[in-house]
This record gives C-alpha cells, sequence and structure tokens, in this order.
C-alpha cells in the first residue's frame, strides 16, 4: 500500500478509536469518582456515564450523539514525506467513517448558505494546528470537541495590572454560570497570552494533557491544583447534581504576553472529552499511542 | 435548604408507562428518578417550530402528542439493509434553546413530560404547574445508553424537511432513563434553586482565590 492509502486506515482507525472509546484518563477519573461520590443523584449521574462509556465500546457507538467537531493538532517532521497530504486524506477518512459508517453525525454546517455539508468536512473543517518538528515522523492528536461544551468558553482580555485577579474570577464565573449546560465534571483548559486568538488555541490545546498530569512548570503546576480545588468548591457537579465533582482537572497554558495585554483564554471540555494520537512513520506504519476503553471478546479493556 | 435533603436522601424511583396520566406525573417530585416505558417523540428547535405552525393552522399533527413524552433530541440514526431505521446514538440536547415557545407547546399539546438536558426556565415551570407536566433530565453526553433503551422506531416525520438530527422521530422505549425530575407540578424548579446556590458559593471562592499570590 502507498502511504497515503496507509494514512487513510490510520486515520480511519484513529477517527474511530476516538468517538467510540473514551480515553484511558477520563475513564479511570470517571471511575473514581463513582466510586467516591456519595451524593445519590450524582453518583446516579456517573452510574449513567459509566454504562454509557461500556455501551459505546461494546456496539462501537458514539460515546455522545454529538460526536463534535474535528481538530487536528500536528506535529510534522521535517523529512515527513507528506504535507497537504495529510490533511486530503484525514478528509477522507472522515468522510468515510461519517457517511459509510455512519459513526460520525454531521455536524459542518455553512454558515452563509444554511447548508450541513453531510460528511463533517467544509471551509476550515477539520480545524487544524501544526507545528513543524525535526524528524521523520508525524505526530497526530485529534480531538472531537461538542458543541454543548463548547458554548461557555471564554475570553477576556484584561489589562496587565489586574490580570491574575481577573484570571481566577474568570475561570470560577464561567464553570459557575454554565452550571449543568456543558455536561460537567469539566476539563478546564485556561491560558494566558499576548493575543486574544493565542489564548484560546492554547487553552484548548492544553485539554489535550490528559487529566492528573500537572505542567511542567511547578509554578503553573501548582497555580493548576489551586484552581482544580476551588473549582470543585462550587459543587456544580455531574450535571447540576452537586456533589464534590465538579471538573475533572485544570490545564494552563502560557505563551509570553505583550507589555499592553493580558488575554485570558477559558475552554471547557465535557465528561465525553474524546482525543487521541498517534505516531506515523514515513512509510505509513503507524502506532495509536493513547489508551482507549476498547471492546475485546466479551469486554471492554483499556487498551 | 429543601435541596440539602433532597440531594441526600435515597431518591425515589417510578417506572411510568405511556400515555401518562395527570395521577402519574401528579406524585412526581423533583429528584425523583423516573423509567419510561412506551412511546416518546423526539423535537428540537425546528421541529418546535413546525408543531406550534400546524396547530395554529388548525391542522392535525401527525402523531397525537397528548400524554406522551417529548425529548429534546437530536439522534444519529443510519438505515439498515432492510430499510429500517437504527439509533445509534439519542443523547438529550440543551432544553433552555426551546423555552420561548414550550409553554404553548405543553398548553397545546398535552405532553405530560419534557425531557432534555441543562433545566428550562420560569416560562415553562409555569406551564407546568397549570397544565400538569413535569421536566426530566438525560444524563447529558449518554448517548449510547440512551439507544440502548430505543427498541424500534416507531414513525418519523419531517425527515425531508429538517434532516436527521432536527425531525420528529417516535420512538418506542423500554426502561428510558434515569430520569431526574428537575421541574414538577408544584411549581419546583430543581436547578434554579441549585444554580443560586452555586452562584453563591463563587462569590465566595473568588475571594477566597483572591487572597492566593497568584503566580506563587
Amino acid at each position: 500500500m502507498s502511504l497515503k492509502e496507509n494514512l487513510t486506515e490510520a486515520f480511519k482507525e484513529l477517527i474511530v478509536k476516538v468517538a467510540t472509546g473514551i480515553p484511558e484518563d477520563v475513564y479511570e477519573y470517571i471511575n473514581k469518582a463513582y466510586e467516591t461520590e456519595e451524593n445519590p443523584l450524582a453518583k446516579a449521574q456517573f452510574e449513567a456515564i459509566l454504562k454509557d462509556m461500556k455501551l459505546a465500546c461494546m456496539r462501537t457507538k458514539p460515546i455522545c450523539q454529538d460526536t463534535g467537531t474535528p481538530y487536528l493538532f500536528l506535529e510534522v517532521g521535517d523529512d515527513f514525506p507528506l504535507k497537504s497530504g495529510i490533511i486530503d486524506t484525514f478528509k477522507e477518512a472522515l468522510r468515510y467513517v461519517t457517511k459509510k459508517m455512519g459513526i460520525l453525525r454531521p455536524n459542518a454546517v455553512d454558515p452563509i448558505y444554511a447548508k450541513n455539508s453531510g460528511d463533517n468536512t467544509g471551509r476550515f473543517i477539520p480545524w487544524v494546528h501544526t507545528d513543524l518538528v525535526p524528524g521523520n515522523e508525524l505526530k497526530v492528536n485529534l480531538m472531537f470537541k461538542g458543541g454543548g461544551s463548547e458554548a461557555p468558553s471564554t475570553l477576556v482580555m484584561s489589562p496587565p495590572l489586574k490580570g491574575w485577579k481577573t484570571l481566577k474570577e474568570t475561570i470560577i464565573k464561567t464553570v459557575a454560570n454554565a452550571g449543568p449546560l456543558p455536561c460537567p465534571p469539566l476539563i478546564v483548559g485556561i491560558a494566558v497570552a499576548a493575543g486574544a486568538d493565542m489564548a484560546l488555541t492554547l487553552a484548548k490545546r492544553a485539554v489535550l494533557r490528559p487529566i492528573g498530569k500537572r505542567h511542567p512548570d511547578p509554578k503553573v503546576a501548582r497555580m493548576e491544583e489551586e484552581l482544580l480545588n476551588a473549582l470543585n468548591k462550587l459543587e456544580v457537579g455531574p450535571h447540576g447534581f452537586g456533589g464534590r465533582f465538579s471538573v475533572l482537572d485544570v490545564k494552563f497554558e502560557y505563551a509570553y504576553r505583550h507589555p499592553a495585554t493580558f488575554a485570558i483564554g477559558v475552554i471547557t471540555s465535557c465528561w465525553a472529552t474524546r482525543r487521541g494520537s498517534m505516531t506515523v512513520k514515513p512509510d505509513g506504519s503507524y502506532l495509536i499511542t493513547s489508551k482507549h476503553l476498547v471492546h475485546e471478546g466479551d469486554n471492554c479493556v483499556v487498551r | 435548604m429543601c435541596c440539602e435533603v433532597i440531594e441526600m436522601s435515597e431518591p425515589k424511583i417510578y417506572r411510568l408507562k405511556t400515555p401518562l396520566s395527570n395521577d402519574d406525573i401528579e406524585k412526581l417530585r423533583v429528584g425523583n428518578i423516573v423509567y419510561i416505558t412506551g412511546t416518546i417523540v423526539t423535537a428540537r428547535d425546528e421541529a418546535h417550530e413546525k408543531i406550534l405552525e400546524t396547530l395554529e393552522e388548525g391542522k392535525n399533527l401527525p402523531i397525537n402528542l397528548n400524554g406522551l413524552a417529548l425529548y429534546h433530541c437530536g439522534p444519529v440514526a443510519r438505515k439498515r439493509p432492510d430499510g429500517s431505521w437504527e439509533i445509534v446514538a439519542a443523547g438529550p440536547t440543551t432544553s433552555m434553546r426551546m423555552e420561548s415557545v414550550e409553554a404553548e407547546f405543553i398548553e397545546k399539546t398535552g405532553v405530560k413530560m419534557i425531557i432534555g438536558k441543562g433545566g428550562m426556565g420560569d416560562n415553562t415551570t409555569e406551564a407546568m404547574k397549570r397544565f400538569k407536566a413535569v421536566y426530566a433530565v438525560f444524563t447529558g453526553g449518554a448517548g449510547a445508553l440512551a439507544a440502548e433503551a430505543i427498541k424500534k422506531v416507531k414513525d418519523v416525520y419531517w425527515l425531508e424537511d429538517l434532516g436527521i438530527p432536527e425531525a420528529m422521530w417516535v420512538f418506542e422505549v423500554e426502561n428510558f432513563g434515569p430520569l431526574i425530575v428537575t421541574i414538577d407540578t408544584t411549581g419546583k424548579n430543581y436547578y434554579k434553586e441549585r444554580m443560586e446556590e452555586v452562584m453563591k458559593r463563587a462569590e465566595k471562592i473568588v475571594k477566597e482565590l483572591e487572597k492566593k499570590p497568584f503566580p506563587f
């Protein structure tokens, strides 16, 4: 098979895995929440969520009917033989999984002509971020981001002197105001940067980092922990039913800022955070590097 | 402190069959868990509009909604080789988008239960008290779990015009749930009270956080 054919197959496998198999970290944290939560209504929600994850895995069905907007975060090696072909290949795989397999709901809508493309591709969709890196491999991070959980996402351009004060207030009020709507418990990405777009992009990218894995900078890591503890005191809980788990984690990222700006981006991601990653070699052989809840025999296992 | 009691006591569980009677509905209270067996009908934004337009013109709806449960849902559906429909995933959508028309909808159609996610507002709460209906939430995002309880697609209307997610689907369901009642016929709106409580907590938490010297 040619590299393009191999890559198409790789993308199909990754897309199906991400849409139907909850990532290992999310599965473990929801299990932990279910086991430790004492509020009966919140516990009932976690029980339903765990059943849903297992059914999605057993039946190769989407975890949520909102199969989201596709985001690609690529690291393209200098010597990886494909460049624009990577995106074409991904689109082909996306069309196949949407139209031939019926696993993804068509979610790409033209706002000008009010038409759904029917295959999840469209102008600027998938949304792609590319980093150019040394080497000959391609690294792919794929995220399907739900619409409802994107709605509360916030941008605040703060005066720099008030930056940190504004940041604390923004993240707490964003999660509190959203209440049950974005399907908590959430993963919250937050970023500080020079530009508005930078802050939101970095906040979204931060959601890729697994739950429980702290930022490598100890100062940033400590802020993540403080914000996580503070948010869980809100007692929004799963779908607004209270209890100890309003957020699963907080992920902080930053770029250098401009002396006159302090852009704060907040991205909310639902309990059904769907993301996965793989590495592709120049000959098209690939390895899915993220672990998911997958079907094996009569069971679902994390693999 | 109503809500503390509701949260910590074991929730009451009801198993109901459609058509739902006023007696079925009036015994339900916020915090109760319900499983439904029978017929539920989906409608999102556009189907709501279409249903109300049809009634406005004095015409009959393709299905009588009296006593049934309405589900705010845009499913993922695919056709089997024999032409029948398979519901792949069918979790709830955000109910608040329908708030502006739901009171009229309840009055004119006679639905007894509305299922969605995220809660609804004062107009719907008022209409539910007047016309005896309840609002219950299905776990948001749990699309595969919802699909599992849907045993059959009985009908689908306006598919051509509205497309799969917006069409009006008629599902035969078995033990569809858990549904948690958050608006009952006494005028109680669980989420409204809960979210006021959360906002108060938010003020306090922001003040506590302000004392922390970010970045450390």
